[in-house]
């Protein structure tokens, strides 16, 4: 089963080394459990272009697809057996990032 | 026929459990345990009353409710899975002893009360899982419509599934908390049914309060040695003892002080107190149930208001606020501190506390009355008034309109 464990950020801007320190040392240990699919940081919303081409014509926007205060800052894709050891990881993560995480399932 | 449906009644209250937990096992999904417990007990109402009630009722319904659950499966795999049906097989054998299948209704509460559940979810899930309320009682008892509660449980399942929360007892490093948030939820239930907050309800449910008391014996059996489960039941016990003294004939709360204490009931109040006992001779550290059913136990000791230990309540209080500083704590210890020191030392403690609390209508009623036990009637009928307009609960706001329409 894997799960994306997001990191939400409020402005808090990007990790200060401390928080990288952690965040690797934290990958390091997921992928030696093999608990490790893939992680990432973004770059911040305002560096996003939103593409709709539904209509067969490529609209192109500067920003991200919604405004709000809280945004996707980073993001976990973890393989855990059940949401209880899914929930375990991402407390540690959100310890070591210093921020709020969501833990949302794949179908 | 009589014994037929008292027959059905009781398998209902000490079956239900049972069979969704076992079912939820062996099938790995609420839904399909839950209809398949809901069309057993169906089947039993419809061929008891001809075929007589089977020896052993538990087992007839968990095999009944096992056979409809296949049903189902194949019913559904023939429609969109052909694969699942390969993978079912027919099982007849008896069911699981009792120690086993006491843990699974175990985690089958553990997993309606999961803390990735919102606290409304889990004890909507909760009712119908474990204590086999129906949907529509459950709405009624929350004051929802029908469709809203049944969206709320099947979102809560559809959850479960997709987020894949363990049909599993917390690691003991977890449990603790996930205990707690069992209790939170039974705790929930039950004071809504001691208070109820709806201006359109009985002033008390003893519905609710005799199934959250019921859910927590369940518990107690299966967890005999935590204190908090233990401290709940005792803190339900012995409020419950007092429910008739607490509301008089024409509907008004009756508080403590002025209760009759031989309309209480003497074989709860005792069962309280050898539980209170039982924790305290441990000698272990109580949590907060344990302390709040200790200080009922020391009211419900006392022959009345004036026999009452107020040092020892007060002393309760004191380490219940190390435990749980939170100001309605405070408020209640004020009350203590009031029949100890006086209402000029409660009343600056209650003051202090008007930023948490000034839309909590127990905060203006508590000013109120040690307002009017100064004699400042002006300020204390101002209390009164705020008090009556926050109060939901009508036999309450029945007894504040009395004491307020009293003053001089």
């Amino acid at each position: 089963m894997q799960y994306l464990v997001s990191v939400i950020d409020d402005n808090a801007g990007l990790a200060t080394p401390d928080e990288m320190a952690a965040i690797d040392a934290f990958n390091e240990r997921l992928q030696a459990e093999g608990q490790w699919v893939f992680a990432g940081g973004l770059g911040s919303p305002s560096a996003a272009t939103v593409i709709d081409n539904r209509a067969g014509e490529a609209v192109v926007t500067d920003g991200p697809f919604v405004e709000s205060k809280e945004y996707l800052a980073g993001f976990w894709i973890i393989e855990a057996p059940d949401l209880d050891v899914a929930l375990k990881l991402a407390a540690e993560g959100s310890k070591h990032c210093n921020r709020k995480i969501e833990v949302r399932p794949f179908l | 026929m009589i014994d037929v449906r008292e027959a059905i009644t009781r398998a209902h209250r000490d079956e239900w459990a049972r069979v969704v937990a076992s079912l939820t096992r062996r099938f790995g999904d609420l839904d399909i345990a839950e209809e398949a417990a809901a069309e057993a007990f169906a089947t039993a109402v419809a061929r008891w009353p001809a075929d007589g009630v089977p020896p052993n009722p538990g087992a007839w319904l968990t095999t009944t409710a096992n056979r409809k659950a296949i049903d189902r499966i194949r019913r559904e795999s023939r429609r969109d899975d052909k694969q699942r049906e390969a993978q079912m097989v027919y099982d007849d054998d008896p069911p699981a002893p009792l120690g086993a299948i006491d843990d699974e209704r175990l985690r089958l509460i553990f997993t309606c009360c999961h803390p990735a559940l919102a606290l409304e979810t889990r004890v909507a899930l909760t009712l119908r899982m474990v204590g086999g309320l129906t949907v529509a009682e459950i709405a009624r008892a929350f004051l929802v419509q029908e469709t809203a509660m049944a969206q709320r449980i099947t979102r809560a399942k559809a959850k479960i599934k997709a987020a894949r929360i363990p049909y599993r007892l917390p690691s003991a490093e977890d449990l603790p908390a996930r205990v707690s948030g069992v209790l939170s939820v039974l705790f929930l239930v039950f004071n809504e049914g001691y208070l109820a907050t709806g201006p359109d309800t009985d002033p008390v449910r003893q519905d609710l309060t005799s199934e959250a008391i019921r859910l927590t014996r369940l518990l107690h059996a299966l967890m005999p040695d935590d204190g908090e489960v233990t401290g709940l039941l005792a803190l339900m016990l012995l409020t419950e003892a007092r429910r008739t003294a607490r509301v008089s004939a024409s509907g008004e709360l009756v508080p403590l002080g002025e209760q009759d204490r031989g309309a209480w009931d003497a074989t709860l109040v005792a069962e309280g107190h050898r539980l209170v006992r039982e924790r305290l001779d441990t000698g272990l550290a109580p949590g907060r149930y344990q302390v709040l059913a200790a200080i009922n136990a020391v009211h419900t000791s006392a022959r009345d208001l004036r026999d009452t230990d107020w040092s020892q309540i007060v002393a309760l209080y004191d380490q219940l606020v190390r435990i749980d500083p939170s100001p309605i704590v405070g408020l209640n210890r004020a009350i203590a501190v009031a029949e100890l020191d006086g209402p000029e030392v409660a009343l600056a403690i209650v003051d202090a506390l008007e930023d948490d609390l000034a839309g909590y209508h127990a905060y203006h009623a508590t000013r109120a009355d040690l307002l009017r036990r100064q004699g400042r009637s002006q300020e204390s009928r101002a209390a009164y008034d705020r008090a009556i307009e926050l109060a939901g609960n009508t036999a309450e706001t029945a007894y504040l309109a009395r004491r307020r329409d009293q003053l001089g």
